[in-house]
């Protein structure tokens, strides 16, 4: 891979132990995926964020790189371990929040901005058509990629973060236009009524595209929040992070369909949420916002809510990053929210948090946060966000 | 493969995922690795349920398998292992991707890959050094 003079001194660690390591991470990645050059990029967003994944290990390294990295673009984070000012309020141990605390420490240290979202286009890291960024947390990548038409390989949180602090990232895979291409034309003859139709959507896709770019149609119209849980369902369940949705992506006009066709019809839809649900009525949890709510979300959940009460055999959590909260709070949807039993868990979300044993089943509009949520051993359901408000004012599942 | 003959000294050239000399004991196979998950980061051990290699320590071996798999959070074990002196003292993959190759540079453990590993056996002794694996 050509160097530049400038990036061969940062090799040599001219500027420093967190520089060095980063530029060894960017330039073993681009040589393994056959990068002839770095790129420059706009912004970063960083995921393994959670003290539940990261471990002590992850902790350290985290330590160790503050010590004199600092980012160089834009970068903001992944939702963390616990709500960072309300855990005990939702029940999260000490010790755990210490350790929590020290890995949001070391962020806070090399510079990153604490947004502890897994929706950073929400709360002001919204790249433009064509800007080449490096992000981690699939969603998002997933979300940059075929919404918004920037372009992002799915990193992981190291190399995220070798990104933010050398400010450029191997160009490869998803950088390039050759390797954004279409494979498969889904075409969608189904219904999509509620917001977890959009994720059952995703993982039909997901499970026939596996590893593939789809090119969907048969879609008129979607919003924000739709495309959001869309896009975090298809990467979740296996498709390539990118998608394009004609007439609705920005991207889809460059592309003609792919001739090999797979429909997508009710009856998939049904079969999805069959295989998402398991058998069970006694819900312990319910959790909206993965990923995170969009102020529109909560503004609708708050008029579910109005003079309603949640059951006291459930929690009832709501998770957003603490901006959008902060805008739910002036606007007066939190006090009703509030009232009504439910819980803001700002700063993190069902994937992420420590809910393993805690929690036997989990009730909730996503289709990726029934993926997770079953590798935290707990049962899943899925369904809209009225659904879910009805489960929760009734204490169980119909 | 195996001749029985003592004297196999081979060269293999590989390319440089992670840089440095190591030598030890080969623990090889054919099937790839899930750091997070597959492996306890306190005692080196794999833990994959079925995984050829299960109930192995890999602390202070060249551990030679095809390539990573799994979350990305895998670096971190390695790191770990590295913090408490279990990690493997080097690294061998047929294709390296980015979970052992960010895992392997960040703990300074050897590493090369575009090795063809099936002429390594466990128990070989061998070393690496840059991008050449001696198998002594």
């Amino acid at each position: 891979m050509f160097l530049t003079k400038e990036e061969k001194r940062l090799l040599k660690g001219e500027e420093g132990f967190a520089v060095r390591k980063s530029m060894e991470i960017l330039v073993a990645l681009g040589s393994i995926y056959g990068a002839q050059k770095l790129i420059e990029v706009g912004s970063v967003q960083v995921a393994g964020v959670s003290y539940h994944n990261l471990g002590d290990a992850g902790l350290e390294y985290l330590k160790e790189l503050a010590r004199d990295g600092k980012v160089k673009v834009l970068t903001t984070l992944n939702p963390a371990g616990m709500d960072l000012k309300n855990w005990q309020k939702l029940g999260i141990d000490e010790n755990f929040a210490k350790k929590q605390n020290l890995v949001i420490d070391a962020f806070e240290r090399m510079g990153i901005i604490i947004s502890c979202t897994c929706a950073p286009y929400l709360i002001g890291n919204l790249p433009i058509y064509g800007e080449h960024i490096a992000w981690s947390e699939s969603s998002a990548v997933t979300f940059a990629n075929s919404v918004i038409g920037a372009r992002t390989n799915r990193e992981g949180g190291p190399s995220a973060l070798a990104a933010a602090f050398v400010g450029k990232t191997p160009y490869y895979g998803l950088h390039l236009d050759e390797n954004r291409k279409p494979d498969i034309h889904v075409n969608v003859a189904a219904d999509l009524l509620k917001i977890s139709d959009w994720g059952a959507l995703g993982y039909c896709i997901g499970k026939k595209a596996q590893n593939e770019i789809p090119y969907v149609t048969g879609i008129k119209n979607a919003t924000l929040d739709e495309l959001k849980s869309l896009c975090a369902s298809t990467v979740t369940y296996g498709s390539k992070p990118i998608f394009h949705i004609k007439g609705i992506t920005p991207e889809s006009e460059k592309h003609k369909p792919p001739k090999r066709t797979i429909t997508i019809r009710n009856i998939d839809i049904k079969n999805a949420y069959k295989s998402i649900n398991d058998d069970f009525s006694d819900i312990d949890l319910i959790c909206v916002g993965c990923p995170h709510c969009s102020i529109k979300e909560i503004a609708e959940i708050a008029k579910l809510l109005k003079n309603r009460k949640i059951s006291s055999n459930v929690e009832f959590w709501i998770a957003c990053s603490r901006l959008v909260k902060q805008m739910a709070d002036k606007r007066g949807y939190t006090n009703v929210i509030e009232k009504a039993g439910a819980k803001f868990a700002c700063d993190t979300c069902m994937a992420v948090a420590p809910l393993k044993g805690r929690f036997r089943s989990v009730m909730t509009t996503s289709a990726k946060g029934c993926y997770y949520s079953r590798h935290n051993s707990m049962m899943t359901k899925m369904g809209g966000l009225d659904e879910c408000i009805a489960a929760a004012v009734k204490g169980k599942w119909n | 493969m195996y001749s029985g003959c003592s004297e196999r000294k081979m060269e293999l050239k590989g390319r440089i995922i992670s840089r440095g000399t190591a030598e030890g004991e080969a623990l090889s196979t054919s099937q790839p690795i899930s750091f997070y998950g597959g492996v306890n980061p306190t005692t080196s051990e794999i833990i994959e349920k079925g995984h050829e290699l299960q109930g192995e320590k890999i602390e202070a071996k060249i551990l030679v398998f095809p390539n990573g798999k799994g979350s990305t959070v895998g670096s971190y074990t390695l790191y770990r292992l590295k913090k408490s002196g279990l990690a493997p003292a080097g690294i061998i993959n047929k294709e390296c991707e980015t979970v052992v190759a960010v895992g392997a540079i960040i703990s300074e453990i050897p590493c090369i890959d575009k090795i063809n590993i099936s002429q390594i056996r466990t128990g070989d002794t061998i070393s690496i050094k840059d991008n050449v694996v001696t198998i002594k």
